[in-house]
């Protein structure tokens, strides 16, 4: 019985050690100089993809990194840390989150230790609290257990209001918390030295954007970030692009859903038929469109109907 | 009644909540029917009848917006049909607090169609029970995925939640042809407010935040009831509701709405004939 129990133990140390010492990297890009990042699939999230949809990176400084973003699982953060421990040695100081939603926090926990400090929109710990143990449930569905059951929402605990600069050693980053616009706790991180921003889930490319703040604060959110000094844009979802060129897709979108949904709104229209006819001329521009433009025509009916 | 009933099955929303709502959510939509017991209680067993030619409930299959889920509710009866609806009760058996609302429609209005937004947690049977003169209880039921992605049914901006609080607006549709009856309306009626479930915990406090929400809305033409509505959390934040009537010549519609904080909100308008 003793024995039986010992080989147990040492078959599960054995594998987990055999698991830490396999753990797969995360591809990632470096798409200027000490900056990392992974493009995310454009997919849903599910088992098969580990919920590795949106993109994530992390900037190397002379004394210290900072993670943006850690993935949709914590299998995805795991691997994403091995990534930056096969570039570097230097200590994680932050991890800064673009917002709460699962595809961006849901491997907070493979960098829970002492040493690192979570970043986030001064919303963020509200949003974790009201959306999060949705997310958890609805994510068990296509993810599966395993997945999901080591999922942690961790919160920031240094939280932006306005902006705040993170200094990692002869590199500086911007960070900047908006009001409500793609969601409401959207925070950017513009790394001076190489004018790359990670704009989150303010910027979509290819994968149709998704409403989930407020749309006529993304519509203003839009006008403001074109005005940020950056040569590139990391996007939440889709390829690295110029700045700011690479608004202009998403722009467009928001704007034709507006218009169309002020005219349903002014014709009596029921929410229903925005449902089904707003924004029907983006459908060929997008992907996932038929996943996210029902949802995004819903969610502004019932703002726009306010004006 | 209502009440005592909607605290209760609001207390278990709670309860579960603290100990486990993943771990219930988690055995599947299919694991468990929670009708049987939700008839029990909220219907006290009177037998349901099939409601197929009294009342008919639409909504989408797949819950686009978790917090925005539009639901329609048409009653079916013939014009010369004796019996008229009493009122209509909207049950989403897999939320937290399943009994979403109940519709009491005017003696003299001639309600045919009401149609409001909620929140769906969970893949769920919606039913909808209506109650006729003849004192029969009638049901029909539909079933609607809960949304995938990052929608939940929570706040999108809690700030902005805030600050419509206790705003109205009325407005009339024209409808084409009249409808059905001579005098026939549609209209609608917004209410700003969070109406907040309740269900989330304060990070800081780690206290529930308390639910804040419409529990009563009465809307009439001059001084003649058209519906009263009993609400819950399940009803979409900016309570937002859609119907058809009948116009009695009234020259006024006037809404007055109260809140679980007590707050009592009133508002009347004149009724634009002009074309409609």
């Amino acid at each position: 019985m003793v024995h039986r129990a010992l080989l147990a133990a040492l078959a599960i140390l054995g594998a987990s050690t055999i698991s830490l010492a396999q753990q797969p990297e995360l591809s990632v890009t470096e798409i200027a100089p000490g900056l990392f990042v992974h493009h995310g699939v454009t997919e849903l999230m599910t088992r098969q993809n580990d919920g590795a949809i949106a993109n994530v990176g992390f900037i190397i400084g002379d004394n210290a990194v900072a993670v943006v973003d850690t993935g949709g699982s914590v299998r995805e953060g795991r691997q994403l840390l091995a990534a930056i421990r096969a570039r570097t040695a230097k200590p994680i100081r932050y991890v800064i989150n673009t917002h709460g939603h699962p595809d961006h926090v849901f491997g907070n926990a493979a960098f829970s230790n002492d040493g690192i400090t979570f970043v986030g929109h001064r919303n963020l710990p509200r949003a974790l609290a009201t959306h999060g143990p949705f997310y958890i449930d609805a994510f068990r569905r296509t993810m599966g257990d395993e997945l999901i059951d080591e999922v942690r929402l961790v919160p920031p605990t240094l939280l932006v209001d306005g902006s705040l600069k993170l200094d990692l050693g002869s590199r500086s980053l911007a960070l900047r918390a908006w009001p409500a616009a793609h969601s409401d706790n959207d925070l950017t991180v513009l790394d001076e030295k190489t004018g790359t921003l990670f704009a989150g889930d303010l910027v979509f490319l290819d994968h149709t954007p998704v409403l989930d703040g407020n749309l006529h604060g993304w519509l203003s959110a839009i006008g403001e970030l074109s005005a940020v000094p950056a040569l590139r844009v990391v996007p939440g979802h889709g390829p690295v692009s110029g700045w700011p060129a690479g608004l202009a897709d998403e722009r467009r979108y928001l704007e034709t859903l507006a218009s169309d949904i002020r005219a349903l709104i002014g014709r009596g229209e029921q929410i229903r038929a925005a449902a089904d006819t707003a924004a029907a001329t983006e459908r060929s521009h997008w992907q996932l469109f038929d996943d996210f433009n029902a949802r995004n025509a819903t969610a502004a009916f019932s703002e726009i109907e306010w004006e | 009644m209502f009440g005592l009933h909607f605290r209760l099955l609001c207390v278990a929303g709670v309860l579960s909540g603290i100990t486990g709502a993943t771990l219930v959510q988690a055995a599947g939509p299919d694991a468990y029917d929670p009708w049987p017991l939700l008839a029990q209680d909220i219907f006290e067993n009177r037998p349901m009848n099939d409601g197929a030619g009294v009342i008919a409930i639409e909504m989408p299959y797949r819950a686009e917006d978790a917090a925005i889920v539009p639901v329609t509710l048409r009653t079916l009866l013939p014009l010369d049909d004796s019996r008229r609806v009493l009122r209509i009760t909207l049950v989403i058996d897999q939320n937290p607090a399943p009994m979403a609302a109940k519709f009491e429609l005017g003696p003299e209005a001639r309600v045919s169609e009401i149609s409001t937004r909620v929140r769906v947690n969970n893949y769920t049977d919606v039913h909808a029970v209506a109650e006729l003169s003849d004192g029969k209880l009638y049901m029909t039921k539909t079933y609607v995925k809960a949304s995938g992605g990052c929608s939940a049914p929570a706040a999108k901006n809690a700030d902005e939640a805030k600050n419509r609080l206790g705003q109205m607006r009325y407005r009339q549709f024209a409808k084409p042809g009249q409808g059905p009856v001579s005098g026939f309306r549609e209209a609608q009626i917004m209410i700003g407010h969070p109406n907040n479930s309740g269900l989330q915990m304060d990070q800081v406090t780690q206290l529930y935040i308390p639910a804040f929400f419409v529990n009563e809305l009465r809307l009439w033409q001059d001084d003649s009831l058209v519906l009263a509505v009993e609400g819950g959390i399940s009803i979409s934040e900016d309570p937002n509701i859609r119907f058809t009537y009948v116009s009695n010549g009234a020259k006024r519609f006037r809404a007055e709405a109260k809140d679980t904080e007590g707050h009592l909100f009133q508002h009347e308008w004149k009724i634009d004939d002009s074309g409609i």
